[in-house]
């Protein structure tokens, strides 16, 4: 795809050229769409900021709001959990640390998601008007993601101190599982922001998808505390190894090798086949909004 | 056709028999597949299924079509309505690339197509403005440089902090025809927007495409306004079903094109629309 002089054109012997050329297997050309894709990065932290204005989350109440949102959604699954699971030694303050902090997590991917979604009928009349990598929308909506994703953390930090989770080098773990953590929820962002093209009511279908995989995920339990008989199906779930690595992290625990490689893989396989779909379908987008 | 491509399918083909080749169209074809439906659903595909109903159709917008264009020329582009001229402007700016053929593009490009500037309602002029600018290529210092300028032109200074959802119909053509030609663009496409605004602001931009014109970019001009095609242009194409049907002075194809729609010289056909 073009590749813009994104440089100020000082004299018009490098103005830039332009190929457009058919789609080989239905692709654009890979490496020429990455380093377009890297010159408008701008492009993507612009448009997180202005969608986080836009959502008010740049003022005071709003960043108190992005906090406390979470936090009370917490609280009343600590509450739900403990009614529920009356006697089985689920309510010490460290199961409320490890509650806040999957399920902080669990939200930056499935805000990655749902913002993600809109992301491309959203961006309708660019789209239209002006040649551009289209990869850059979703990207933008994972950086928005993330951005509502970093305050609650300060919260969880909170909570880990005065529950007395234990501070140690194994929470610098949780830098790389936040780092597949955001490729897996960028790849599967790509993704839905393509179907919601093809299928419109994608975006209202999303809320029970998001909720019934929360409950698969383990958000509300220990990774340990899954059923044998369930395991199987469970442990399918991408956040399984991921949130579960997340988790032994926050606990100063080692991540094991089985969820951090099963994590590598899910996170991999998300960008590629997100990626790669998004871009085979990119070209029909100037027609089906 | 002139086949002058020194290095073809390599990338830059910056070879020196095309130095003032602007835009290089070759054997181009556009297909594509649309639906039926304004917004398809799951809910419309799943109901569907049973009744074998076929909404999807193949459209074919463009078929072979060849042209060049030096730098320098104001080129018109003249055809009914879905002959495929917004389509073969897509192509050419890069945002629909072609099925077959080959586009080459020397030069910066900026484009006001049919729904121009202000994709996001909820967000500022000004944010439309930068955003838009970022998407195009520019840099941040670039379009600082400029924004002054553009909002001066489309005299809306005093509403760019406000959501572009306040804004007029008119307001919003103005600011979209002042971002497209305030980017400094070697190569201008527009495609039906010179109806921008209220009668002064039309002449007003009117005469900035006249000035663009005279400053040796390269435009391409979509627009049923005959007239206005007969004015600024140096060159105009004539587009009918998706076929190159002539190319040749504005004055040739607009006699032609008005003799095959039989209208004749009418003052509707020509009126700057």
């Amino acid at each position: 795809m073009a590749v813009f002089g994104a440089r100020r054109r000082t004299d018009d012997f490098v103005s830039p050229v332009h190929i457009y050329e058919p789609y080989v297997v239905g692709l654009p050309p890979l490496r020429p769409y990455l380093r377009a894709l890297w010159s408008r990065r701008q492009f993507a932290f612009e448009m997180s900021r202005t969608t986080l204005r836009s959502q008010h989350f740049d003022t005071a109440f709003g960043q108190l709001w992005l906090v406390l949102n979470p936090l009370m959604l917490g609280v009343v699954y600590f509450l739900l959990v403990d009614i529920l699971g009356r006697g089985r030694g689920n309510r010490g303050a460290d199961f409320l640390a490890h509650l806040l902090g999957a399920l902080f997590a669990y939200h930056f991917v499935s805000t990655s998601l749902s913002e993600g979604a809109k992301s491309v009928t959203r961006g309708g009349r660019l789209i239209l008007n002006t040649a551009f990598p289209r990869l850059l929308l979703p990207i933008a909506s994972v950086l928005t993601a993330l951005q509502r994703f970093l305050p609650t953390l300060v919260v969880y930090a909170a909570v880990h101190v005065v529950a007395g989770v234990p501070i140690g080098f194994t929470l610098l773990w949780t830098i790389p599982i936040l780092v597949l953590l955001t490729v897996f929820a960028a790849g599967v962002a790509m993704l839905f922001a393509v179907l919601q093209v093809y299928f419109r009511d994608m975006k209202s279908f999303l809320p029970y998808l998001l909720r019934v995989w929360l409950y698969l995920s383990p958000v509300l339990y220990h990774t340990n505390q899954v059923p044998v008989r369930l395991k199987h199906v469970i442990s399918l779930n991408p956040l399984y190894p991921l949130l579960g690595a997340w988790s032994q992290a926050l606990a100063g625990q080692r991540p094991s090798l089985v969820f951090l490689v099963e994590g590598t893989a899910w996170a991999a396989a998300a960008i590629v086949v997100g990626g790669l779909f998004f871009l085979s379908r990119e070209r029909e987008f100037a027609v089906r909004l | 056709m002139s086949s002058l491509s020194a290095s073809d399918g390599t990338g830059a083909g910056a070879g020196a028999g095309a130095v003032d080749v602007a835009v290089k169209v070759q054997r181009v074809s556009v297909r594509y597949r649309t639906s039926y439906e304004k917004k398809p659903t799951f809910k419309t595909a799943l109901l569907r299924l049973g009744r074998r109903q076929r909404l999807v159709r193949e459209i074919e917008a463009l078929k072979g079509v060849s042209f060049e264009v030096t730098h320098g020329t104001v080129l018109g582009i003249v055809g009914a309505n879905g002959a495929g001229k917004s389509t073969l402007v897509r192509t050419v700016a890069g945002i629909l690339p072609p099925t077959e053929g080959r586009v080459e593009v020397h030069g910066r490009v900026s484009t006001l197509l049919a729904l121009g500037i202000g994709f996001n309602r909820e967000l500022s002029g000004r944010e439309n403005v930068v955003l838009g600018g970022l998407a195009a290529g520019l840099g941040r210092d670039e379009i600082e440089e400029r924004y002054q300028e553009i909002s001066e032109f489309a005299e809306l200074e005093d509403v760019m902090e406000l959501p572009m959802s306040t804004y007029s119909s008119g307001m919003y053509s103005r600011l979209g025809f002042s971002v497209a030609v305030h980017m400094d663009p070697d190569i201008l496409m527009i495609d039906e927007a010179l109806a921008t605004g209220d009668a002064r602001f039309k002449k007003k931009s009117f005469e900035k495409m006249k000035q663009l014109c005279g400053e040796a970019r390269t435009i391409l001009l979509v627009s049923h306004a005959l007239g206005s095609i007969q004015e600024l242009c140096t060159e105009a194409v004539w587009i009918h079903a998706g076929e190159l049907k002539l190319q040749d002075d504005p004055e040739t194809v607009v006699a032609a094109y008005t003799r095959f729609l039989g209208i004749g010289d009418t003052d509707t056909a020509l009126e700057d629309v």
